[in-house]
């Protein structure tokens, strides 16, 4: 749905962005690179105040001082992954929407897989047994 | 009894019983700081509030944490929107007034707020004894890595965070963590 949504506001807005674009061409790209790339490291750090969002949709407004932080670092010249270990330095791992993989993070990632073949394995066993039942032992008649 | 069937039961249902036990001990609203034990993040923030002789500072004026060194310093965050900072006002602005003289430093920092608000709910609480700085675009709060308002953070003489409290800061809680930086520091 929210791709839907997305996909909608940006066609609607494709002819003012010609404009934009035949106007102010290499600001807009400047910029646009450096919103594309805020975007993407505050969509990795969860909102402290709003804590299923990420600072790049929560309306909180520590979000949006946060998201200014990722800019102006960005802009500083410092990595996606310096920016979300700023974050992680203050706030710890929990500020990660998606848990680090090492440690006891990685049960987050293994639970699933595991759950999942053993369901698979469970299910197959069960089919294989109703679908082939033991045969009856045979009557002793005299 | 199937023993086969039995210790595959156990296979799968020992781990999920260890986990979940983990998971039960944890206060899922707790989240632990990273800061604690760590150097406290500096900061160069203005004076909007004052406060009272003799621990007042004037308008204006720059608290820095970095002139600070030596001294124990309680530094909250707080709101005039927060409802739970009433709660811990008086009991703060009271605890500060009795270290008056001795080497700590309360600082009061504004959080997503304007210092006329802050002005004025200092105004309705009946004041505060202590200096609070404004902190525009929250930096320092994110550099204390905030959650909300109020928290307050323990600074030791040594520059490191000690303590961190988050919600109301109980006076009696506030007095036994400064004495005992007080008490490790060697000050009286």
């Amino acid at each position: 749905m929210r791709v839907l949504l997305a996909l909608s506001l940006v066609f609607a807005t494709l002819p003012a962005r010609a404009q934009i674009r035949t106007d102010t061409t290499p600001r807009v790209t400047t910029d646009s690179a450096l919103e594309a790339r805020t975007s993407a490291v505050a969509s990795q750090l969860r909102c402290p105040v709003c804590q299923g969002l990420s600072i790049q949709d929560s309306p909180s407004e520590l979000a949006q001082s946060m998201r200014s932080l990722v800019r102006d670092q960005l802009a500083q010249g410092k990595s996606p992954d310096q920016v979300k270990a700023y974050f992680v330095s203050k706030y710890g791992e929990w500020i990660l929407l998606t848990p680090a993989p090492h440690g006891f993070n990685l049960l987050a990632y293994a639970v699933p897989i595991l759950i999942v073949l053993g369901g698979g394995a469970f299910i197959a066993l069960a089919v294989r047994r109703w679908t082939n039942p033991a045969p009856e032992s045979p009557s002793t008649t005299d | 009894m199937n023993w086969r069937r039995a210790a595959i039961a156990a296979a799968l249902v020992i781990p999920v019983v260890v986990i979940f036990s983990r998971g039960m001990k944890i206060d899922p609203r707790e989240i632990p700081s990273p800061l604690p034990g760590n150097p406290a993040p500096t900061f160069q923030l203005a004076v909007f509030a004052p406060g009272q002789p003799p621990l007042e500072r004037p308008i204006g004026d720059t608290v820095r944490l970095a002139d600070l060194k030596g001294r124990v310093v309680v530094l909250n965050f707080w709101a005039s929107w927060c409802l739970a900072c009433r709660d811990e006002h008086v009991g703060l602005t009271q605890v500060a007034r009795e270290y008056a003289g001795k080497p700590v430093q309360f600082v009061g920092s504004l959080y997503q707020d304007t210092p006329g608000n802050g002005t004025q709910w200092i105004a309705e609480m009946g004041g505060q004894s202590y200096p609070s700085v404004n902190d525009p675009k929250a930096l320092t709060a994110i550099d204390y890595g905030l959650y909300g308002v109020p928290e307050t953070f323990f600074i030791a003489p040594d520059g490191k965070i000690a303590r961190k409290i988050t919600g109301p800061a109980p006076p009696q809680v506030v007095r036994h963590i400064v004495d005992s930086l007080l008490t490790t520091s060697g000050s009286p």
